[in-house]
């Protein structure tokens, strides 16, 4: 239905998209006992660490091989052996590596290299999983990196089933979330799958290493996230769900070697969407009915669209997120009839912005945001805490979705995602719309002011 | 009840000016025109209620409320009067009245306090105070406490002597009405007159709903100079006596003191609409031909259709275009009575269909009305109870309700789109731009996507064929450490 378009211009002001391997450093954060490693100059590393740290307000172990000009100039392979080697001594199980713009634009070959260095020191890394992705910043954003990384790990851990002798389990179930959901809604991703009987296994899983919370001991890798043992297990589930288009690669790819149907969820925000995924784990349960907790979350949605429809009915909004994210609102959106004057988006690789309920969506930046917002007359914004400055520009209110909100605590605990998030979003829309009330004044109508004889001849100090 | 608050309220009841009332034999007038509430099957609000709705709009005027919290504390800040100055009126003041005020008597000193303390703090014009059931009971006597109030600081404190129990919300706007007559309209002069100086009563200016209709006015040169009280000033109420000609909007409550204003100060009224298109036309119409009457130059009135033919032109221009989106759709409407029916008759222009409305509270004149206008009166209805409404509702297949604020919720769970037309609306819906905004709220409203969507069986509902058995897991959520079988499923 939309129309992707890219400003023909060399300026981009004030950037929206982060880049792809941050995304992928995040996902790798998602496994138990990882320690991302960005194979690339120091500062990518350092960038990429600090805003991850002041969205999530948690230490994070990301580390870099430091290519210097001499190493940039004569191959990287012996710095990647050196991180593995110094990175073994915190004892992670795990370390994912995503390549930068730096090393791309070189053109290592960092499979083969992985391959001789594995081989050469087997012995000192143990059973050490190492997995690369290939990520160069110039391509794609967060979203497409975090695709690839867990493209690579299902890659690299998953064995091919013979689909002869497929010894599956018939209700365990694959979890492949995109990078726009949070741990608050992976959590309700997964409350729901178990709500059916079923044994989710999420790849990668933040809830329990970026969800925020105080570890016993300092640790020098990720903090929980699934277990390096359950990922060859997924190879055995009933079936395999993706959440979000981005993932669809990844989803393909373990299908594939498990031999099990996939199904696709492009959003999990709004009622249908929801629907369509509640009636798929009816079906891998084979289950005719619901538990009450999952019936009642659904009427108390159906409430909560009666009561905000009068918000968010006739709204004109404008958004700016990666493309998974920014569907998911938008459809939901969309179905309480408000109106996306102004939509940017950050890649061209996701095929879900063909379906973005509006007309025109533009490859581009929060100054795209804040000029189309501007023209279209658009009354409240959605975008990650960057947006803010269009805010004030604008005096609109802003509703904070994506990476990085910075400037707010709780990024981790937002949940828009499933009947209850769904709940919570509509709300938050509709408080946005109500906490800008528009003060009508008698010029707005074309009328004259009040004739000053009637004024109160002594000033008032009215409290507000 | 006091002898002088039962005489006002007695005095209230006969109203010359009503035709209900006219026609009413004298015992029956005596009785009221409000109907007895009945215990147990009441709803809406007391006489206190509708003398703040009345009184409250007067911007710059402070509200003292003399009573235990409950009359302020849980009624203040939730009405939609628009000023275009003072905020003063939005602020809740009350006396709060604590056991011991009350059974060692100090309401009366404390009430002096309070004047005081708004006095010294805010300075405002003048200071309203509301009496209330358990002021009344105890005996505070609000009107000397005023009297001396007023001598002692200089700012008029006007008693609003209303309590709760004198009876319903009705009453109150009109005691509330009459208690402006008695110590307030009269009191200040006008620096210079007009001969297109008119009052207008029984609005409130609700989202700005005056100002809708004002740049009409302007245009023709006429000076809104009393008003009770939308957007109004305490002058405004105070001046109102030198206006040429008093407007009641649709409002039977403000009778009273339109008529004694004529009948003291010579300055006729009439009762008109700016609710629809033809009611705003007649409106204006009647409001020029008055003023040319007492002394306005005739040619006003080839303005006035001037530009009534213009606006009217504009609007129609306008609603065509909203008409594919409204067309054919049904509209059930309960709503007080008259004001709605030149609404009616536009949304049936509209090509909507009107398939029942409320006779409530409407005289005579307007169920002939309905009659003409619906051709049957099979669609008539008498008050409804909310569970009667949900069937009708269900029953009639209305595609939307407009109505108050109080069956939103009988709408809503019918899951039946509702448009909000009473006092309580968040939208102004007046004058001729206001009908372009009322139908653009039914098609917000209507056409929403989102009624298919809640109308949708749940997942649950739909048929699906049986997917085979599956083998029962023994699996706990690792957060919770509860059981995730769905036969002993809690939320994790």
């Amino acid at each position: 239905m939309a129309r992707l378009t890219r400003p023909r211009r060399a300026l981009s002001t004030n950037p929206l998209k982060s880049s792809a391997p941050l995304g992928a450093a995040m996902a790798y954060l998602g496994l138990e006992k990882a320690v991302p490693l960005f194979h690339g100059a120091q500062g990518c590393t350092a960038f990429a660490m600090v805003h991850l740290v002041r969205h999530f307000k948690e230490a994070i172990p990301l580390q870099t091989t430091a290519m210097n000009e001499v190493s940039t100039i004569l191959g990287g392979a012996d710095q990647i052996e050196e991180a593995l080697a110094n990175l073994k001594k915190a004892n992670p199980k795990l370390i994912g590596i995503a390549s930068t713009a730096l090393t791309e634009t070189r053109g290592e070959d960092v499979p083969g290299e992985l391959r001789d260095i594995l081989v050469r020191r087997g012995k000192d890394l143990g059973d050490l999983k190492v997995v690369y992705a290939s990520t160069p910043d110039f391509e794609g954003a967060m979203e497409d990196g975090w695709a690839k990384a867990v493209t690579a790990i299902i890659d690299t851990l998953v064995p091919e089933v013979d689909p002869l002798h497929r010894d599956a389990d018939l209700r365990q179930v694959n979890i492949l979330p995109a990078n726009y959901l949070t741990p608050a809604e992976v959590e309700e991703i997964l409350r729901m799958v178990r709500a059916f009987g079923l044994k989710p296994i999420v790849l990668p899983d933040l809830t329990s290493s970026l969800d925020g919370h105080l570890a016993e001991d300092w640790a020098g890798h990720s903090l929980g996230g699934t277990r390096i043992d359950d990922i060859p297990a997924m190879a055995k589930s009933a079936v395999t769900f993706a959440i979000g288009e981005s993932m669809a690669g990844a989803a393909h790819l373990l299908a594939e070697r498990g031999h099990m149907p996939m199904q696709i969820f492009p959003s999990l925000t709004g009622l249908q969407a929801v629907d369509n995924f509640v009636s798929a784990l009816m079906n891998v349960a084979g289950a005719s009915d619901a538990p009450p907790a999952i019936k009642r979350d659904r009427a108390r949605l159906q409430d909560a669209m009666l009561d905000a429809h009068f918000q968010i009915g006739g709204l004109k909004y404008a958004i700016a997120a990666d493309p998974d994210l920014a569907y998911a609102l938008m459809t939901a959106l969309a179905g309480l009839g408000a109106e996306a004057v102004c939509a940017v988006t950050t890649s061209a690789a996701n095929p879900i912005v063909d379906l973005m309920p509006c007309e025109e969506v533009i490859l581009g930046d929060l100054g795209d945001l804040e000029e189309g917002a501007r023209e279209a007359g658009a009354t409240i914004l959605i975008s990650h805490a960057h947006g803010r400055h269009a805010a004030a520009a604008l005096h609109l209110p802003l509703v904070r979705a994506g990476f990085p909100i910075n400037d707010r605590l709780g990024a981790q605990d937002i949940c828009r995602t499933g009947y209850r998030g769904t709940r919570a979003f509509l709300f938050e829309v509709a408080n946005a719309v109500l906490s800008h009330p528009h003060e009508r004044h008698p010029e707005d109508f074309g009328a004259a002011p009040i004739d000053p004889e009637f004024e109160h001849d002594r000033p008032q100090t009215a409290p507000h | 009840m006091s002898d002088a608050l039962k005489q006002t309220v007695q005095d209230a009841f006969d109203e010359p000016g009503c035709a209900t009332n006219r026609a009413k034999s004298a015992s029956e007038r005596k009785k009221g025109c409000s109907k007895p509430l009945t215990p147990g099957a009441a709803a809406g609000g007391c006489a206190f209620d509708g003398a703040k709705i009345t009184l409250q709009p007067i911007v710059d005027v402070a509200h003292l409320v003399h009573a235990p919290l409950a009359c302020e504390g849980n009624a203040w800040d939730n009405r939609g009067s628009a000023s275009s100055g003072s905020m003063i009126y939005k602020t809740g003041f009350t006396t709060d009245l604590s056991e011991l005020d009350i059974v060692m008597g100090h309401g009366e000193k404390k009430l002096y306090r309070a004047i005081r303390e708004i006095v010294e703090k805010h300075d405002p014009p003048a200071v309203f105070v509301y009496a209330t059931c358990v002021t009344s009971l105890i005996g505070d006597d609000i009107e000397a406490v005023c009297k001396a109030a007023t001598e002692a600081f200089g700012t008029p404190a006007i008693p609003v002597n209303v309590p709760g129990y004198a009876g319903s919300k009705n009453l109150g706007c009109k005691l509330g009405g009459e208690m402006m007559f008695r110590h307030v309209i009269g009191t200040v002069e006008p620096s210079h007159t007009t001969d297109y100086d008119i009052n207008i009563m029984g609005d409130y200016n609700l989202s700005g709903e005056l100002w809708q209709v004002k740049p009409l006015l302007d245009r023709l040169g006429i000076r809104i100079l009393g008003s009770l009280s939308a957007d109004a000033r305490y002058k405004q109420v105070a001046m109102m006596h030198r206006a040429k000609v008093t407007m009641l909007v649709c409002s039977h409550a403000l009778l009273n003191v339109a008529r004694k204003l004529e009948e003291t100060y010579g300055i006729p009224f009439f009762e008109g609409s700016f609710y629809g298109i033809s009611d705003t036309s007649d409106s204006l119409r009647k409001i020029c031909a008055m003023l040319i009457e007492r002394g306005a130059d005739p040619e006003l009135m080839d303005r006035c259709e001037a530009l009534i033919a213009g606006e009217e032109a504009k609007v129609w221009e306008q609603l065509a275009t909203l008409r594919p989106k409204v067309e054919g759709r049904r509209v059930l409407l309960y709503t007080g009575g008259h004001k709605s029916w030149s609404v009616v008759s536009a949304l049936q222009e509209l090509g909507m269909d009107v398939v029942g409305t409320s006779v409530r509270k409407a005289t005579d004149n307007d169920k002939a009305r309905v009659v003409e206008v619906m051709g049957t009166e099979a669609h008539m209805f008498e008050n409804m109870a909310p569970k009667e409404m949900y069937k009708t509702l269900k029953e009639s297949g209305a595609d939307i309700l407009m109505s108050g604020a109080r069956s939103q919720f009988v709408a809503l769970k019918a899951r039946t789109p509702w448009v909000d037309v009473n006092q309580e609306k968040h939208e102004p819906y007046a004058g001729y731009m206001g009908m372009v905004d009322l139908v653009r709220a039914i098609d917000r409203s209507i056409n929403n996507p989102m009624w298919a969507d809640v109308r949708r069986p749940a997942p649950w509902d739909e048929p699906r064929p049986f997917a085979g058995h599956r083998p029962r897991i023994q699996d706990r959520c690792p957060v919770s450490g509860l059981a995730n079988d769905p036969t002993d499923f809690e939320d994790c």
